[in-house]
């Protein structure tokens, strides 16, 4: 009796919410096209050192005589250029790889922590109420009236340039969107049930917010955070290009496209434009996934 | 809406006030000017002369204060670098930076809301769904490197239109002087306006399409067609009227965010604007240009917001401004 249920049960296999949501978000082909390419991006710029034919920062592996060669050329040390390169004679196709592992790099630091700093705003502001919450929307609100770009170039100007001050900075434009956005999701749960049987069982405010509101709250987080990774990527490559971005050291897509600017006159356009694909692909990508999983996780779509 | 107004713009005097001492403080708190500006050569007499001279040896509370008084006449302090009134300096390169955010807004429209209408009245139709492709495309592509291609494109490739500057311009109502009234002007803000207005076309395509489309599932549109008015009529007089609403909001509020992404714009194509001047400013470390230049954008965004709203009663009877906290 017993054997035959479980053989029927791994016959149905349980549906889990994991299950339901991997399901659902396979129904879209041009979504898992999109999953697919990030994760082939993500692997490459992981792997870099490994998988670019050569280290573009180690000098002793430039030659000036190689520099501004067209895609394909060969080198006179044997190999060849795939995507030509650029003023110092560095493979382009390597500074596309180095590249990618600093923009993705500094996007993601600049998104996980506005999204833990818009979590510790929010989620207290909506739980709490009152002049809390009054305080902390008014200030999202007088952010989210003026534009990233506008803030991010007040807070370099401000701070300065340099890493930690383009990540603190992408960090104060996106901290609003996440507060916003958690704050709507808290209202809606507090009203719940299980927060209310949490009150009954005495337990302390703070285990209510981050045990129980948290993780109800995360699916909407979800989605902002995936279109913010793309959203901070652009932004710290315009910066970039405007030259108050990243330091010359940690050369980002947007500081490879900016150094193939000059050259673009004279006709030598892969020391901008390969870069360029690479961030255009990068951020496709993302928002490919990003529409998807704004369907998959929305609840006023569940079958 | 006159009462709506006045403690509107009563606000806005303390949006300004508070933004003011923000930027000041904090432009003021970073680095040293007179680095900058002074030959290094100079000695210690020279230095101490042009610190005087610029005001900088007085506490920050004292420069701020000189800095107020002055704003209230007007008067936003001096270029440490041009020795003109900065607040001269900006108002002499707004009319281009307006003239571009203007150019691609009118694109914006002319493209966005028709594609948007398309897209929405036949979703699934071939057309629709490669508007739709394209929009998404549009949100992703880095504003800065679309301007880069199409310098590579129709300047270097083609050599159809100039890659930079603003041309030859002509005197509006012998005031302001603007590109867009001789042809070789047009050839010059075609490539800056467009690539500005793309973002703006793909959210406009996706505003009226989802517009589009939630309006046709209504019960007055049924009730049209029970009426027997033409498609045309129900369409264009119907929807149009019910998209518009949350649409002329957006492009109220994207005008102040198109002005500000025209730095960028101005950066790529050398367009001589507010925009690339509070670029060059930042590189110099020119503060009342700065101090000045967000001032002045602030004005904007808060002028902005306020027609918003007036035209959002105007267009949706239900909004009664006295009702809107501001």
């Amino acid at each position: 009796m017993t054997a035959k249920v479980t053989v029927t049960a791994t016959a149905i296999r349980v549906e889990t919410p994991l299950r339901r949501i991997v399901s659902d978000f396979c129904g879209n082909p041009v979504a898992v096209v999109g999953l697919v390419l990030l994760g082939v991006i993500l692997l490459l710029a992981l792997f870099a050192p490994w998988l670019s034919p050569q280290n573009p920062y180690d000098l002793a592996q430039l030659d000036v005589m190689d520099s501004r060669l067209a895609p394909g050329s060969k080198s006179p040390s044997g190999g060849t250029f795939w995507l030509g390169t650029d003023d110092q004679g560095r493979d382009m196709l390597s500074a596309i790889l180095y590249g990618l592992r600093i923009s993705l790099g500094v996007g993601i630091a600049a998104t996980v922590l506005a999204l833990v700093i818009g979590l510790a705003t929010g989620l207290p502001a909506a739980y709490l109420g009152g002049r809390t919450e009054t305080l902390v929307m008014r200030i999202v609100d007088i952010q989210l009236s003026f534009p990233a770009i506008l803030i991010a170039l007040i807070l370099i100007a401000v701070l300065g340039q340099g890493t930690g001050k383009v990540i603190a900075a992408l960090v104060t434009v996106q901290w609003a969107y996440y507060a916003r956005t958690v704050r709507g999701a808290a209202l809606v749960e507090r009203r719940k049930e299980y927060i209310e049987a949490a009150h009954c069982l005495a337990l302390a405010p703070a285990r209510i917010v981050f045990r129980h509101l948290l993780p109800n709250c995360l699916p909407p987080m979800i989605v902002v955070a995936t279109v913010q990774v793309a959203a901070a990527i652009t932004l710290e490559a315009t910066l970039s290009f405007l030259g108050l971005g990243l330091p010359i050291t940690e050369p980002s897509l947007g500081l490879l496209i900016a150094n193939g600017y000059q050259y673009l006159l004279s006709g030598k356009y892969w020391i901008s434009f390969f870069p360029g694909i690479a961030l255009l692909l990068t951020i496709v990508s993302i928002n490919l996934v990003a529409d998807q999983l704004r369907d998959v996780l929305n609840p006023r779509l569940q079958r | 809406m006159l009462v709506f107004i006045i403690r509107r713009s009563l606000q806005s005097v303390v949006v300004l006030f508070a933004m003011s001492l923000l930027v000041f403080v904090g432009v003021y708190a970073i680095g040293n000017p007179i680095d900058i500006l002074i030959n290094p050569q100079a000695d210690q007499i020279d230095r101490e002369r042009a610190i005087a001279a610029l005001g900088l040896d007085k506490p920050l509370w004292s420069q701020y204060l000189t800095f107020l008084t002055g704003a209230l006449s007007g008067n936003l302090g001096r270029s440490f670098v041009h020795s003109t009134p900065a607040l001269g300096l900006i108002l002499e390169r707004m009319p281009a930076t307006m003239e571009l955010a203007l150019t691609a807004m009118l694109f914006a429209i002319v493209l966005g809301i028709p594609l948007g209408l398309w897209a929405g009245l036949k979703p699934n139709g071939i057309a629709g769904r490669m508007i739709m492709t394209g929009s998404i495309l549009g949100f992703s592509l880095p504003t800065f490197w679309v301007g880069l291609m199409l310098i590579m494109v129709f300047s270097v490739e083609l050599g159809w239109l100039p890659s930079n500057g603003r041309g030859p311009t002509v005197l509006l109502f012998g005031l302001v002087p603007v590109s867009f009234l001789s042809v070789e002007g047009w050839r010059h803000l075609l490539m800056p306006a467009t690539n500005l207005a793309l973002f703006n076309v793909a959210l406009l395509i996706r505003l009226t399409r989802s517009g589009a489309h939630e309006a046709l599932l209504q019960d007055y549109v049924k009730f049209a067609r029970a009426k027997g008015l033409t498609n045309a009529r129900i369409i264009g007089v119907h929807v149009l009227r019910n998209i518009l609403i949350p649409v002329v909001t957006v492009i109220g509020l994207q005008f102040g965010a198109l002005i500000a992404f025209a730095i960028v714009t101005e950066s790529v194509f050398a367009w001589p604007g507010m925009g690339k001047l509070l670029i060059d400013s930042i590189g110099v470390l020119d503060r009342p240009v700065i101090v000045a230049y967000l001032l002045v954008i602030v004005t904007i965004f808060i002028v902005i917001n306020l027609i918003v709203d007036v035209l959002y009663s105007a267009l949706d009877p239900r909004v009664r401004l006295t009702e809107l906290k501001g």
